[in-house]
């Protein structure tokens, strides 16, 4: 033990060991370690993203075009070899459409997400520094927004504004952002009363700068993981207004008003099983996004919570 | 009482036998030594103390007396008998039969080790009815008698209380009980009186000496305050790096260590700054009350001078409206009734009513570094941002100024890019002086800015705070209960007691007698190296 340096220096002093490494390489060794459900789901996401992105290029035809008479999918079982999953009740091609619908469902459900997060964020933050009247006031309304069930609420906004695409983001989006609202809140009211916090407020700071620099980083992982099962929600949302026909309006594709369109064939099935084909498709890829979305986040909040199955 | 006090082995026998143990614990992905080969015998009837800076490895190597590693940690090597039993080698149910009932553990922190929602006695008797020790009316007779003679009031009653109507002092001696309840062999104290005020503090170590004491119980008491160990222990083992410096009878330890460290250890109290009065007031607050939610009332009639270029230092037990105050000189709340004045002028007293230039005048220092930072930002971002806010400095000017500051708090510039969370304890307290300092103030307001800090890192602070009084001539309000470090840096010290001023003056007429009852009790209960001085005590209070 004699050995030892007895002399005292503040940087020689231990600190916690730890590797620095950078932004980078901590991703992907936190990719490397992620299980095949979030592997999955990711790649998932990334064969929509692509769709939707390069939607135009990929399709065969038209979003809207018409063919001739309704043809049955697959070539083999006698169908149109131009039509590959065949063509819908008035003729249009149902694997254009479903690239399409990828692109206008996928899009409009990741505004309408990004704009819930903007404004519930931004409320939740101020409610948790403010602490005061206006926490009281913001609290209390989205309290009265919640306890009316939102399929209803949207369904009965949606016929006063009309179904436009924008007056239906913005009432997704504000009846969505009561979610993001409390939840921010909540975890922001944790931070606040730290004292760094604290101190950012002794030296002089705005509220600008208290919310973005000195709380936002630090509740990140919940919110993220929070944005995921927000757009799952929302994406669902969207599908089921348009299935209810108060979405998204024709002649623009999207999944929900497929399914919709669709399901009128379901009872002829018996005779012929092809006909379910144009309403399960996009059921299905509503139902693979969604839990693809879930997979992720799933894998992302047990990592960032720092829960841990094994041991 | 059961029999079982015959059987027994008479005082002197050897009770635990730990040999060349080794411990390793994992983090960040790999396994690190925290106990490398420490040897430990202890008899019974005798109280080992175990002390070192955190870090090295004292409460690991604790719980290993009882055969335990805490999740993360593994006995890796070494034997561990106790009273004949080669606790290694039992499995985890044969341990458990052991603990509870043999071998009792004391906690740091008793508020977090009860049950809030069960009564305290039957949690004060619950291993030993569990174990099959005592019936639960015998426990609970014997429950009442160890709470009698851990001096609690009301013994009778004070068992069907919940926690949190119990004191934490109370509570402290409560769980003494507990440990006390199955008359184990051995008692681990873990850091029992770390968490307590040392008015309180020295109520429990008294209570928990001598019931060990009565029942001839065996301890191994963990601890980082020095003078504490000195009134507890027959034995001082210390121990760095997870490596056993040296061994010995409590007594020749504190007179003649032999290693250097030991040495460095004890000579940590030795720091002192002569006092100099000065009449040119920098800051001062008049006749202040102040509440909270206006309706509990913390502060009646405060007032406080606080000489410019010199340290004022406010003592007094938690609940006492030490930190009150410096909310109220900060501006967080602003006062019922009173004024601060800083330089002769009226300080506004809400924070949004004060300038940015008064801001920057009067700058804070917390105690738990750790939450003082935020811990996604670099050290260069949280050092740099008050060059920016305040002084305006941008870029290359302003990362040229943060390096000097590092260099002004003995730390280089390659701490930069680091995270609060790749710092040591003390790093990151000289990162919140350099915080402080970086905005250029007259007055920075100290809040207990050494208490979680180990004795070797809580010198160098002070020596560094004290250098920058020196260069800066800065004014420090410093907040502790710590009287050692009152008496080390002071040039004034304000007694604070029940939100009331007891007393105000220069270090020397404070600390010499005639002192009010109040400011009596607070010094002697300080403890001091001397091992009789607890005996001295209480010989003097009783």
């Amino acid at each position: 033990m004699t050995e030892e340096p007895q002399s005292y220096s503040a940087a020689g002093e231990v600190g916690q060991v730890r590797l620095r490494r950078s932004y980078g390489e901590r991703v992907w060794i936190a990719l490397k370690k992620a299980p095949i459900s979030a592997w999955f789901g990711m790649i998932v996401i990334a064969i929509y993203a692509f769709v939707a992105i390069f939607g135009p290029f990929l399709a065969p035809y038209g979003e809207a075009e018409v063919f001739a008479k309704a043809d049955e999918p697959w070539t083999m079982f006698g169908g149109n070899p131009a039509h590959f999953f065949g063509t819908d009740q008035i003729g249009r091609d149902v694997l254009t459409r479903l690239i399409y619908g990828a692109r206008n469902t996928i899009g409009i459900a990741l505004v309408t997400t990004l704009l819930s997060f903007l404004i519930g964020g931004t409320l939740g933050l101020v409610a948790a520094i403010n602490r005061s009247w206006l926490d009281q006031f913001l609290s209390r309304g989205v309290d009265v927004l919640m306890s009316i069930p939102s399929l209803i609420f949207a369904l009965m906004l949606l016929s006063i504004f009309g179904s436009s695409i924008p007056s239906l983001v913005m009432i997704i989006a504000v009846l969505d952002s009561t979610r993001v609202f409390r939840l921010t809140r909540s975890v922001a009211a944790n931070v606040v009363v730290m004292d760094y916090v604290e101190a950012a407020r002794l030296r002089g700071e705005g509220i600008g700068w208290v919310m973005r620099k000195e709380i936002l980083p630090n509740i990140m992982p919940p919110l993220v993981a929070e944005f995921g099962l927000r757009f799952s929600f929302v994406f669902l949302t969207i599908a089921s207004l348009s299935f209810l026909g108060l979405g998204i309006q024709p002649p623009t594709a999207d999944w929900g008003s497929m399914v919709r369109d669709g399901s009128r064939f379901i009872q002829f099935v018996a005779y012929d099983w092809t006909l379910a084909l144009p309403s399960l498709l996009p059921a299905g890829a509503v139902a693979l996004l969604t839990v693809a979305v879930n997979f992720v986040v799933d894998w992302f909040l047990h990592k960032t919570s720092g829960l841990r199955d094994d041991h | 009482m059961t029999t079982d006090t015959d059987n027994r082995g008479a005082k002197g026998d050897i009770l635990l036998e730990m040999k060349d143990v080794e411990i390793d614990g994992f983090s960040d992905e790999r396994w690190h030594k925290i106990v490398k080969g420490v040897d430990l015998t202890l008899r019974r009837g005798e109280v080992m103390g175990l002390i070192g800076e955190s870090g090295a490895g004292k409460s690991t190597l604790g719980k290993a007396a009882m055969g335990y590693a805490q999740p993360g940690c593994m006995i890796k090597s070494g034997t561990i008998m106790f009273d004949g039993i080669d606790l290694m080698a039992l499995s985890e149910t044969e341990k458990r039969k052991l603990w509870g009932s043999r071998i009792a553990y004391v906690a740091q922190s008793a508020a977090a080790s009860f049950n809030p929602a069960h009564r305290l006695i039957d949690q004060t008797v619950e291993a030993t009815i569990d174990h099959g020790i005592n019936g639960e009316t015998e426990a609970k007779t014997d429950a009442v008698e160890l709470y009698g003679s851990l001096q609690l009031p009301d013994p009778e009653n004070i068992g069907t209380r919940y926690p949190h109507q119990v004191s934490g002092g109370q509570l402290q001696r409560i769980m003494t009980a507990m440990a006390m309840s199955p008359r184990p062999d051995l008692i681990i104290f873990d850091e029992p009186t770390t968490a307590l005020d040392v008015t309180t503090q020295v109520e429990v170590l008294v209570a928990m000496r001598d019931i060990v004491e009565k029942f001839n119980t065996a301890a191994i008491y963990i601890t980082h305050d020095l003078a504490v160990v000195a009134q507890m222990a027959d034995f001082i083992k210390v121990l760095r790096y997870g490596d056993e410096v040296e061994e010995g009878e409590t007594r020749q330890m504190l007179s003649e260590p032999k290693e250097d460290y030991t040495k460095t250890l004890w000579s940590v109290r030795a720091l002192h700054k002569d006092e100099s009065p000065s009449e040119d007031i920098a800051l001062s607050i008049k006749n202040v009350d102040a509440a909270y939610g206006n309706t509990v009332k913390v502060l009646h009639d405060v007032s406080i001078n606080i000489p410019r270029g010199r340290t004022v230092s406010v003592v007094g037990e938690s609940g006492s409206g030490k930190s009150t105050t410096a909310r109220v000189i900060t501006g967080l709340l602003p006062p019922m009734k009173g004024s601060i004045e800083f330089n002769g002028q009226p300080l506004p007293a809400a924070l949004k009513d004060r300038n940015k230039d008064q801001l920057r005048r009067i700058q804070m220092i917390y105690q738990m570094a750790d939450t003082a930072m935020n811990p996604k930002q670099t050290v260069a971002e949280i050092i740099g941002r008050p060059l920016e806010f305040y002084h305006d400095l941008r870029g290359r000017k302003r990362d040229g100024r943060v390096a000097q500051l590092l260099e002004m708090i003995e730390l280089d510039d390659s701490f930069m890019d680091r995270l609060p969370g790749e710092l040591s304890g003390g790093q990151k307290q000289r990162i919140c002086i350099a915080r402080a300092l970086a905005a250029d103030p007259e007055v920075i307001i100290c809040d207990e800015v050494t208490s979680a800090l180990d004795q070797i890192v809580q010198e160098g602070i002070l020596k560094l705070l004290l250098r920058l009084q020196k260069e800066l001539n800065i004014t420090y309000l410093f907040i502790t209960h710590d009287i050692a470090v009152v008496t080390a840096i002071s040039d004034e010290i304000v007694v604070m007691f029940q939100g009331q001023v007891v007393e105000q003056g220069l270090k020397s007429q404070i600390l010499s007698p005639p002192f009010p009852d109040y400011t009596q009790l607070l010094l002697s209960s300080v403890p001091e190296m001397d091992p009789d001085w607890l005996d001295k005590l209480v010989d003097e209070r009783s």
